[in-house]
């Protein structure tokens, strides 16, 4: 839903490294996002291309890496990954506690970019 | 000739910006000893009820000021102004939701040095708010009965992020079919920290544990920016 405003994001961070790298083209762009944000990949690569218009990072590509949603046992301290889609209950999968809290799922970062 | 193809690490936290402004506001409010709250819920599920009931209860107590984040209208600051407190209107024309920088603007229209209390009033949506931190001490959010209990199965993260959780709208209860410990158990198994109280803005039932939970926070918050 607000893909348009972190896609500005990514835009002006490209765009910060490949300056200070003396980019020609920016080619593509490796992102790691954690499956608990609600980004729709599709979206986020139209905007990118409404955005980068006329800049040097014009229609590079979209690569994004899913990274799974993990909990840690309050009680057990282990961590375990879990499919939201798919869950009632969050349990821990080595001592079927239920205490359980949220360690990662929610990455929104931009690993590497393609240039030349 | 193919040019030659390079990769750059970048390693840069998308929001990290967001992240690094609204740590700076967190730092100015503490200057100043203002204690800032974030409102998140479904449009209609009872945030403008809620800072008028929260005004209210504790205008002779704290020095009370609201930003009031709407698509495009000015409708929920009037009816805040009503009641005698400062609102600031940020339009965000079609924003799904308030960040870091939005606040900052409207804290700089807000006179700090004569507030205790500022309550942010979020876009209605319980998905984007929950991604970007504004620099408020305490995440709120409401969820009202006629939502229905499986809200936090469609919504983790909201629920994950939240310190409070006010179930409002419990007059309806008795015609909604809403499972209040099934709602509990699920809120509770994403966030075991979470407090939740069970509220009715127009009855006023519950309102008054809500707001000693407010008034508590905001007592450790202003012993903690004197140390």
């Amino acid at each position: 839903m607000h893909e348009l405003a972190v896609t500005e994001s990514i835009l002006s961070i490209v765009i910060k490294h490949a300056a200070k790298n003396q980019v020609k083209k920016v080619l593509s762009i490796s992102l790691k996002i954690g499956e608990l944000t609600d980004l729709v990949d599709e979206w986020m690569q139209r905007y990118f291309n409404y955005l980068s218009k006329d800049t040097i990072a014009e229609g590079a590509m979209l690569n994004i890496e899913r990274s799974p949603v993990v909990f840690q046992c309050v009680d057990c301290n282990k961590s375990f990954p879990v499919s939201l889609k798919e869950s009632g209950k969050i349990v821990c999968s080595h001592c079927n506690s239920t205490k359980v809290t949220l360690v990662s799922g929610r990455e929104f970062f931009i690993k590497h970019i393609e240039v030349v | 000739m193919m040019a030659d193809i390079r990769l750059i690490e970048i390693k840069e936290d998308i929001l990290s910006d967001n992240k690094n402004l609204a740590d700076e506001i967190r730092e100015v409010l503490r200057r100043h000893h203002v204690f800032l709250l974030n409102l998140m819920a479904s449009p209609g599920g009872g945030k403008t009820s809620l800072i008028v009931q929260t005004v209210r209860e504790l205008k002779d107590v704290f020095r009370i000021g609201v930003i009031e984040g709407d698509i495009d209208s000015v409708v929920d600051a009037e009816r805040v102004s009503r009641e005698g407190v400062p609102a600031v209107q940020l339009k965000t024309g079609g924003f799904c939701h308030l960040d870091a920088s939005m606040i900052d603007m409207a804290l700089k229209e807000m006179d700090l040095g004569n507030l205790d209390l500022i309550m942010i009033e979020n876009i209605g949506n319980l998905v984007c708010p929950a991604e970007f931190d504004t620099g408020a001490i305490k995440n709120v959010m409401i969820l009202s009965v006629p939502e229905g209990d499986d809200k936090p199965l469609k919504y983790p993260l909201m629920f994950s992020i939240c310190d409070v959780l006010l179930v409002n709208k419990i007059d309806y209860l008795s015609v909604a079919d809403f499972d209040m410990n099934a709602l509990k158990d699920r809120v509770f198994n994403l966030n075991p920290k979470i407090k939740i109280f069970v509220i009715s803005c127009k009855t006023g039932e519950g309102i008054q544990m809500w707001i000693r939970w407010l008034t508590e926070e905001m007592n450790i918050y202003i012993r903690s920016c004197r140390v």
